[in-house]
């Protein structure tokens, strides 16, 4: 590739300005993408990350500055970015979820018109995904509501990717590894490098540092609504890019407590299905649940719940609270205030002859987003208005609230920021020292090492348990990877 | 060979229609003939089109309560103009066909409830038709008259209509490009705008093959009874719901079935002969219908829990 052709610019976002009411979510941003070049793009939640990206794909029209495709400018909007090769994955899964893979691949790709369009865009996918994910096992005929979240996001991925006619100049990913584990991550990130090589853009948004510093020729960092830095990737280190992004790097410290195994366990479950190890926490434990993702942390949760509440009829003193991963899907209540969405479970208490006490509710939000920094000017808005981050605190702090002793965890950092983070992780530590039990199951490496102890999942049954120092990557790797023919 | 889960959601219907017109040949044997079917299923045939037409409604997660007074609206524009002076009928059904267009634009452009819209729409054709048909009158025309009461060979003509009508609308909702977006529309309405497709055109274009099919619906009708009555055919609004509910469909999310949806429209025709069977008075038989209802949609709640058990093995 010679070097006029690896200049040329994909997309050019200039100087864009962009306010929602008196936020201002893009403060004159800059944004070039070359063809043949991975650009990572890091920042907080808020920094606008999510923003500029919907003003590449031409789905909001910025309030100032201009985007040119190609080099050639003029046009905005959806069809015009479609039309010069941007595609887009979003953070939110965005599929429609009563229609098959190869129907979804007919929505995203109008070319795939006349007859006999199925049997076309089954190939197409199906050949997309055994190049993204080789060994993926998916049956490309089902609906996507049969299939799992992470097989929907591998879906999402072949699909922006696929080109019938021509392939995509430009293909943005938002977070694309949140759901997935860490084999099927490595191998969408080396395909990232082969579409790179092959003259293709890729605009690479994650939390995950590691995968920025190693696959992107470039960084970009946003904070407040501007770009803060623009280097190429090996300038960078984990260390100077959370620093550029405003964060300080805390050294992970915590010395784990005492062993907490005393006493009767608070919550017990016996080998699922009558296969692998007992299931057992204690009063004060901060318990992982590791593994691959989808082989079983998620059922085992609602289990857990479900031990101790009935389905059919709410007990009156709720001995478990739940932090839900999917926010869109069974998190938050949309049309509600911060307020109500963070009272719900705990109404019972806030309430005296069955109306709520307006003032305790209002107190109890007040100390609330001051002791966990929900950034709003008030809490009667709208949850929608908080940024993804943001909102994810708030059902926190839902299950904080409420007198539950256990509180049950379904991987809920998906898609937070590094900050935001480290501040949760702080709450629940001390909510850990007073007593509440953690059962905490996370995809990231990073989180599973916060805990007492470790149960590690494979094909639905627990099959490892690590305690204290055997906390590792590399044992939680061994567990999860033997027996052969996982993954 | 793996069952899907499409396929899974058209048993229940199915079986439920079997079962139903199995008790009703055990009850009156007489009926198990050519005469017998075309009269048990022959006011299914317009009920079955309103209830595809309600069903395209509900593929983009609306729901149209003018149904019923649109069909007999339509029913009156059949027995009065399409009778006397044909083009000046077709011409009236284009314009009605577009006022539904206009109709899925507004409840689009605008973000209202489609519930509240139809429900205003209701009364303007429900107003139209009185002032059509005062009384109930008119004549229907010959070829309608000769389609609804033609006796092909073998098999009578409800059911041969039946089958044709699941079939074309099986292939254009299901199979067809159109249909996928219109059911991507009610699956995930911002996936399709950020693929470039116009919504607000497939919303119209649902809107408007709605209306196509509820006037069919109003011309069928009209081709079984002869004549009209502007509140001909109120009942529809409901009976198209619950005909799309029963055969598979869902309120939200874009999950219909064509097939499910013709096969809910016959069970609920049917359900009303095996219940005047029983000797059940008029006065239960609505109530009795309703608890048809219940049990055929508990055993569809009871069968997706199954599935789902099976999933997570």
């Amino acid at each position: 590739m010679n070097e006029v052709t690896a200049r040329r610019e994909v997309v050019a976002a200039r100087g864009i300005k962009v306010t929602f009411g008196a936020v201002k979510a893009l403060d004159g941003a800059d944004l070039v993408i070359h063809a043949g070049e991975c650009v990572g793009l890091v920042g907080h939640n808020g920094a606008g990350k999510s923003t500029i990206v919907n003003v590449i794909n031409g789905g909001l029209a910025p309030h100032a500055g201009e985007v040119h495709y190609g080099g050639n400018g003029g046009q905005h909007g959806i069809s015009a970015a479609r039309a010069s090769g941007v595609r887009c994955v979003f953070q939110e899964l965005s599929l429609c979820p009563n229609l098959t893979v190869n129907e979804n691949a007919r929505i995203m790709h109008a070319e795939l018109a006349g007859w006999n369009w199925r049997v076309r865009a089954l190939a197409l996918v199906e050949r997309q995904l055994q190049d993204i994910f080789p060994g993926h096992g998916i049956d490309c005929d089902s609906t996507i509501d049969d299939l799992s979240i992470a097989e929907r996001q591998m879906v999402e991925i072949a699909i922006s990717f696929a080109g019938l006619r021509d392939k995509p100049k430009l293909v943005i990913l938002d977070e694309p590894t949140s759901s997935l584990d860490a084999g099927l991550a490595a191998q969408l990130m080396a395909y990232i490098r082969r579409f790179v090589g092959e003259g293709g853009s890729v605009l690479l948004i994650s939390h995950i540092l590691g995968e920025i510093l190693s696959t992107s020729d470039r960084i970009v960092v946003m904070k407040d609504g501007r770009v803060v830095a623009d280097r190429a990737a090996s300038a960078f280190s984990t260390r100077s890019l959370v620093e550029a992004m405003g964060n300080v790097v805390r050294e992970q410290e915590w010395l784990r407590s005492t062993d907490k195994r005393g006493g009767e366990p608070v919550l017990s479950m016996p080998p699922r299905r009558g296969q692998g190890l007992a299931f057992q926490a204690h009063r004060g434990e901060m318990i992982g649940l590791a593994g691959l993702g989808g082989h079983g942390q998620t059922e085992m949760l609602l289990d857990l719940y479900l031990s101790r509440n009935s389905n059919w009829w709410p007990a009156r003193r709720k001995e478990i609270a739940f932090v839900a991963g999917d926010r869109g899907l069974n998190g938050t209540f949309p049309l509600w205030s911060i307020l109500k969405n963070l009272s719900i479970a705990s109404l019972g208490e806030l309430s005296s002859r069955s109306l709520v006490d307006r003032g305790q509710e209002g107190m109890l939000g007040d100390g609330w987003k001051k002791r966990i920094e929900i950034r709003t000017p008030d809490m009667e808005n709208r949850i929608l208005s908080l940024s993804g981050g943001n909102q994810q605190k708030v059902l926190f702090a839902r299950a904080l609230v409420t007198t539950a002793r256990i509180v049950l965890m379904d991987d809920p950092m998906r898609g937070v920021d590094v900050g935001t983070k480290q501040e949760v992780y702080d709450i629940l530590r001390a909510e850990a020292a007073s007593g509440r039990t953690f059962i905490w199951y996370s995809t990231e490496m990073d989180e599973i090492r916060l805990c007492d102890r470790v149960y590690v999942f494979r094909e639905g049954a627990i099959v490892a348990e690590l305690a204290g120092d055997e906390i590792s990557e590399k044992n939680v790797l061994e567990a999860s990877f033997s027996g052969g023919e996982a993954a | 060979m793996k069952i899907s889960s499409g396929t899974v959601r058209l048993i229940i219907p199915a079986a439920s229609l079997t079962l139903l017109l199995a008790a009703v040949f055990y009850m009156q044997p007489r009926a198990m003939s050519y005469t017998g079917l075309n009269l048990l299923f022959n006011l299914a045939v317009p009920i079955a089109l309103a209830t595809v037409a309600q069903m395209l409604i509900m593929a983009v997660n609306d729901l149209d309560l003018s149904m019923g007074t649109f069909v007999s609206f339509c029913a009156c524009v059949t027995a009065t103009f399409l009778q006397a002076s044909p083009a000046i009928g077709v011409l009236i059904f284009l314009g009605a066909i577009a006022a539904y267009a206009a109709i899925g634009v507004v409840i689009h452009l605008r973000e209202l409830p489609s519930i509240v819209v139809t429900l205003g729409m209701s009364f303007v054709w429900g107003g139209l038709a009185v002032l059509m048909l005062p009384s109930p009158g008119g004549e229907a025309p010959g070829w309608a008259r000769w389609l609804m009461t033609s006796r092909p060979p073998f098999v009578p003509m409800a059911i041969v209509a039946s089958i044709v009508i699941a079939l074309v609308t099986h292939f254009l909702i299901m199979r067809s490009s159109v249909g996928v977006l219109i059911r991507g529309v009610g699956g995930n309405v911002r996936s399709v705008e950020r693929a470039g497709w116009s919504v607000i055109r497939l919303r119209a274009g649902t809107y408007a093959l709605a209306g196509f099919f509820a006037v069919l619906s109003g011309i069928a009708l009209v081709g079984l009874t002869t004549s009209a009555d502007a509140n001909i055919a109120l009942r529809y609004t409901l009976l198209s719901i619950a005909g799309v509910i029963l055969g598979g469909g869902e309120f939200v999310g874009g999950k219909v079935s064509p097939i499910g949806a013709v096969i809910g429209a016959l069970t609920l025709t049917l359900a009303g002969s095996f219940l005047s069977f029983m000797r059940i008075s008029p006065d239960w038989q609505i109530g009795a219908q309703g608890a048809i209802l219940i049990v055929v949609l508990a055993l569809r709640l009871f069968l997706n829990r199954l599935e789902k058990r099976e999933k997570s093995r």
